[in-house]
């Protein structure tokens, strides 16, 4: 009974290791085979990937391409719209840019010609003032002639009658007594002459 | 147990996290199928929450989910031109999830969900599939001139015909191995340098000191999965793009 007892308490370790022995060498002796050529897990694997793909496709389709799609098209309708505005503002610069020039063009035509007709009427009024000037000192320069001959012809004439009256003192006070006033006018015209 | 750790095939073992069978298949939800459900919900909460503010400039995480939206839809347009764009979800969402799927890969612990062939095969099978429903919709049996290049001598053209064919079958294979293939060796490779580091640093001082290399070397190569994550994601992108494109003018 001891012996036996005994005997069944040395066994039992001895079976359990031998199972766990069995244990251990089952599952090696199962996965002798390559695992991923262990045909035991392709229907598992075959189904759980199309369960899982199948779940990943459709949520991309659905719910992410849509979203990134949407994204990038709203990116390029507004970077093009951006770069339509840009040119437009563009062109309405350049636009003003010539029509500013233009004007600045026109300008300075305009002082050109208003400076040039400023001139040429600067010019014409001095010329005419000129003309003015000198015909009125011509008249005045033949006035002043006429009235130096005129002077010198009365002082020609005072000429004769100073030596009349002189000669006519000089003889009563040498001769003595009364003058022919005639003789004494004729005697100085010819000594005059 | 010791032996166990440094296995660089277990991270690819499936495990049931809740049994399911239904009509004798094992259909239980995995670590298999518990990394598509996150590879999907973060796929979708990154794109559906980084364009939530719709803003007209973009912020970094909008720019993100732009870019990729962007990259694929040229990448579709290129290939297989305006008419393609009816494809742009189905490609949009492949992109995104394999590249989703391979990131997630990179992270310690995690489950890579294309290293099994059954997933990128299913991948490959849904694109060639859609390619020949589509091409046989839209162009009934003038689809088969697909295999019928032209300028041909009739001489040559049994032989030309018959290596169409085979190209075109072998096409599902190719994409789906492509992929499978190089997250395999990339994690393999990655979990084999990781576990000379571990086996080295027991050996002492001296261990320690030299499993600097291994260790430098696993730094390396988790930058090179990087790449390659989004190298395949790409890849099988633009050839779902290159295939669909015949689908849409099968004569060359």
């Amino acid at each position: 009974m001891f012996v036996t007892s005994a005997f069944a308490q040395e066994t039992a370790p001895a079976a359990a290791e031998g199972d766990t022995h069995a244990g251990t060498a089952m599952p090696a002796a199962e996965h002798e085979a390559f695992p991923p050529f262990d045909a035991k897990t392709f229907p598992s694997q075959i189904l759980w990937l199309v369960i899982t793909f199948g779940l990943f496709y459709l949520f991309l389709k659905r719910v992410v391409m849509p979203r990134l799609g949407a994204i990038i098209d709203v990116r390029i309708d507004r970077i093009t719209q951006d770069l339509d505005h840009a040119a437009r503002l563009k062109g309405e610069a350049d636009a003003a840019v010539a029509a500013y020039e233009q004007e600045l063009a026109e300008a300075k035509a305009n002082a050109n010609k208003i400076g040039q007709q400023a001139n040429d009427a600067a010019k014409a009024d001095a010329e005419s003032t000129r003309k003015k000037l000198e015909a009125e000192l011509e008249k005045k320069l033949g006035e002043a002639e006429a009235s130096i001959a005129s002077i010198k012809a009365k002082a020609m004439k005072e000429v004769g009658t100073i030596a009349e009256d002189t000669t006519s003192a000089i003889v009563e006070a040498l001769v003595g007594g009364k003058t022919d006033k005639s003789e004494i006018a004729a005697a100085v015209k010819s000594a005059s002459r | 147990m010791a032996a166990d750790k440094v296995d660089p095939i277990h991270q690819f073992q499936i495990h049931p996290l809740i049994p399911i069978h239904i009509g004798g298949y094992d259909v239980s939800f995995t670590n298999s199928s518990l990394f598509m459900v996150v590879t999907i919900v973060l796929a979708s909460a990154f794109l559906y929450m980084s364009t939530a503010g719709r803003a007209l400039i973009p912020g970094r995480l909008q720019s993100v989910s732009e870019m990729a939206y962007e990259f694929v839809g040229n990448m579709l347009r290129d290939a297989a031109g305006k008419q393609g764009m009816q494809f742009f979800p189905l490609v949009f969402s492949l992109f995104m999830f394999v590249l989703v799927a391979n990131l997630i890969g990179l992270f310690p612990y995690f489950f890579t969900v294309t290293s099994h062939i059954i997933v990128t095969f299913t991948l490959a099978i849904l694109v060639i599939g859609t390619v020949v429903a589509y091409g046989f919709a839209k162009h009934g049996f003038g689809f088969l001139k697909l295999f019928v290049p032209h300028g041909v001598p009739a001489l040559l053209l049994p032989l030309v015909v018959a290596i169409e064919v085979i190209s075109f079958v072998s096409r599902p294979v190719s994409l789906s191995v492509r992929l499978f293939a190089n997250m395999l060796a990339g994690h393999i490779t990655l979990k084999v340098f990781s576990g000379f580091v571990v086996s080295l640093s027991a050996f002492g001082a001296l261990g320690v000191a030299g499993s600097v290399l291994p260790l430098a070397m696993a730094v390396a190569l988790t930058a090179l999965e990087l790449l390659v994550a989004f190298l395949q994601a790409y890849v099988f992108a633009v050839l779902t793009c290159m295939y669909l494109n015949d689908a849409l003018h099968p004569s060359h």
